[in-house]
């Protein structure tokens, strides 16, 4: 039996011994999602968006679906990967299923839960019937896939007029209990109007098992408010990762995500930006940098919509040994959307010969009064000033290191949170393998 | 401190360097010049160890040791410097970032601790101040945007913070107005001492007023051709160089 069939066949045993009302709307969701996904089933390099990515080699694993054993996890075998010399709220997730234990979640002035007791209390279901799978919804037979086995995952719901004092953790750990194990977290982030959080998300196998993640995030950004979305992928070269990342904004806001690849087998990640108002900005940063066999595919999308937005975009890469880069950046202009400023730039830097970057910038705009730009680069290391830092006794291996660092600076200096940014240089000092005696 | 013995190099097959002979000692200002194209940069660039030159015959001696088979940054640490005529510019890296890491490296290869942030603070705004350095000039990129001067300015910098043994300037004087060319002049004639010495590759005379050699060669198509002091350079701005061709 292969996985889509093992999938579509373990739908109807989910859904009963599930933890939902079956007369729930977010029954009918998932079962329309479910018909979605065996209709359109895994994406193949046919489709013209999987071109360069292949699923092909994920898909021959006999996955388990859910974790059948426990394995016990204290905070000592988490603690490296939190960001733990600052307060924040967490949400740790083990193998699938959340762990109270090791989380700090909060009711006070806003939530910060999971969604498994959202879909289910009454409380929240004006939030779940508007917002979820709003966005997600008919995008993409992976996203049908995730949303046919939602289970569990962060429910971020603040209300109007709130700043949110300490960031908030996502935290998805895969243990190994299983030899072979599927992921499929869920997430859900409502920003009221005026509000202001910081989300970082991180995914992290503490095994050499096999892990595929499948994960959704919807994020509703509503008039005003400020979302700054950090993704750190910095996992093992046996787990493999596709993240669809759909946010929808209102007029005024401001939402950032930033996306650091920095290990696993294949990483997919769709971002997709939509516009519901005038004077929206979207930020898109992004950094990979790979080596070994690693492939890592950015695929964006921001649809402008409304007159007088902007986005920014900003990617690039370094590539290594035989590692594989895709970036596919759209963006839409439709023709109401006059006085759009749209700015997309990728540079890429690739270090050996085995190293590929498929680049693939997509400008299509409908309407004439706007500013947009794009820049694609792909370019070696400067063997000139590789001589001049050698000249001055800096060491080759250093001297390359620093390049690449200078590089990559323009997207870490972006990171506003800044035990996360000292972080985020060590891993990519870390990657460089070099130990750089100052902070860029 | 440098034996420079039949050197002979080439790029991509072809022979720039035709059998040099030249010894500098400690102390001493030794200037090299010549037309366009006779193989001064390539000499400066060889001597430093850029990798795209072959050496073919002959070889460089720093203090006894051969520079053969030595990396560039492993010259750098034995007190080579190479002032270059197109400094190149990173962005992203400050020029004190830059040099603490240049310094530090080179305090590592000779088994030394790191400098100490506070010495290391210290030691720039003595370098800067002898170069009339202004300070925010610290904390931009390196040599990104800079003027030609500020460039060359920079240049000089680095080498009064590494305090190199050999130091060679290639066309240091390129690009710089009067006032700039005094400054850098100025400095350079600062770090000399009886310890050190300094090569000095020019097109024109001009920076000669400033740096005063005591030896003066002039190189034609890979060989030097003359050898005299420094009146020879006068002669040279006089009579061009057709005579010695």
């Amino acid at each position: 039996m292969d996985l889509k069939e093992k999938l579509v066949s373990s739908f109807l045993a989910f859904e009963n011994k599930g933890i939902l009302d079956l007369d729930s709307s977010v029954h009918t969701i998932r079962t329309k999602a479910i018909q979605n996904f065996e209709t359109e089933g895994f994406p193949s390099k046919k489709d013209e968006e999987w071109k360069y990515t292949s699923l092909k080699p994920l898909l021959k694993h006999d996955f388990s679906l859910f974790s059948s054993k426990e394995k016990s996890i204290g905070f000592k075998d988490i603690e490296s990967y939190l960001i733990n010399d600052i307060e924040s709220y967490t949400l740790i997730f083990i193998d699938g299923v959340f762990s109270s234990f090791l989380s700090d979640t909060t009711h006070e002035d806003c939530d910060v839960c999971v969604l498994s007791s959202a879909l289910t209390r009454p409380k929240y279901k004006m939030v779940v019937d508007n917002y979820f799978n709003t966005i997600a919804k008919n995008n993409n037979s992976l996203s049908e896939l995730n949303t046919a086995f939602t289970k569990e995952g962060a429910f971020i719901n603040i209300p109007k007029n709130t700043i949110v004092a300490k960031p908030i953790q996502i935290l998805n750990f895969s243990t190994g209990s299983e030899s072979e194990i599927l992921l499929q977290p869920r997430n859900l982030v409502v920003v009221g109007e005026n509000s202001h959080v910081q989300i970082i998300e991180r995914h992290q196998n503490l095994s050499k098992n096999t892990t595929l993640t499948n994960s959704v995030t919807e994020i509703f950004v509503h008039k005003r408010a400020i979302v700054d979305y950090y993704k750190i992928q910095n996992d093992t070269e046996n787990s493999s990762l596709i993240d669809s990342t759909f946010v929808s904004q209102k007029q005024q806001s401001v939402a950032s995500v930033h996306t650091y690849s920095f290990g696993g087998k294949i990483t997919r990640n769709n971002l997709e930006f939509y516009h519901e108002g005038e004077h929206i900005t979207s930020h898109l940063n992004g950094i990979s940098i790979l080596n070994g066999k690693q492939h890592v595919d950015n695929h964006t999308l921001v649809n402008h919509k409304f007159p007088n937005c902007e986005s920014h975009e900003l990617y690039k890469g370094i590539y290594a040994d035989k590692s594989v880069g895709v970036f596919n950046g759209k963006v839409i202009v439709q023709q109401e959307a006059q006085k759009t400023n749209a700015f997309q730039q990728n540079n890429n830097i690739l270090i050996d010969d085995g190293a590929t970057i498929n680049a693939k910038p997509q400008l299509e705009i409908f309407a004439d009064d706007v500013k947009c730009s794009h820049g694609c680069t792909i370019g070696q290391l400067d063997e000139s000033a590789l001589f001049y830092m050698q000249s001055r006794g800096i060491p080759k291996k250093e001297a390359k290191a620093l390049l690449l660092f200078a590089f990559g600076n323009d997207v870490v200096e972006k990171i506003k949170i800044p035990q996360l940014k000292t972080r985020i240089t060590k891993l990519i000092a870390k990657n460089l393998g070099v130990n750089l005696g100052f902070e860029l | 401190m440098l034996q420079v013995k039949n050197l002979h190099a080439s790029i991509n097959d072809k022979e720039i360097l035709k059998g040099i002979n030249l010894e500098i000692k400690a102390g001493e200002v030794h200037a090299i010049m010549g037309p366009n194209g006779s193989g001064k940069s390539t000499l400066s660039a060889v001597i430093a160890g850029k990798e795209e030159y072959e050496v073919t015959e002959g070889s460089v001696i720093l203090n006894g040791e051969d520079l053969a088979d030595l990396a560039p940054e492993e010259r750098a640490h034995k007190g080579v410097f190479l002032s270059f005529q197109y400094p190149v510019e990173i962005p992203g890296v400050t020029v004190t970032n830059f040099i603490k890491t240049a310094i530090n490296e080179t305090r590592k290869a000779k088994g030394q601790e790191e400098l100490p942030a506070k010495d290391m603070l210290k030691l720039i705004r003595e370098k800067a101040d002898l170069l009339e350095i202004d300070r925010k000039f610290l904390s931009r990129s390196l040599n990104e945007g800079f003027s030609g001067g500020e460039k060359k300015r920079n240049e000089i910098f680095q080498m009064a913070m590494l305090e190199p043994k050999l130091a060679i300037l290639d066309e240091t004087d390129s690009g710089l107005d009067i006032d700039a060319l005094k400054v850098v002049a100025n400095g350079v004639n600062k770090l000399k001492s009886s310890e050190n010495a300094v090569l000095v590759i020019t097109h024109y005379q001009r920076l000669l007023d400033y740096i005063v050699p005591d030896f003066v060669h002039v190189l034609y198509n890979g060989k030097i051709v003359k050898s005299g002091g420094k009146e020879l350079a006068l002669e040279l701005e006089a009579k061009g160089y057709d005579w010695l061709k």
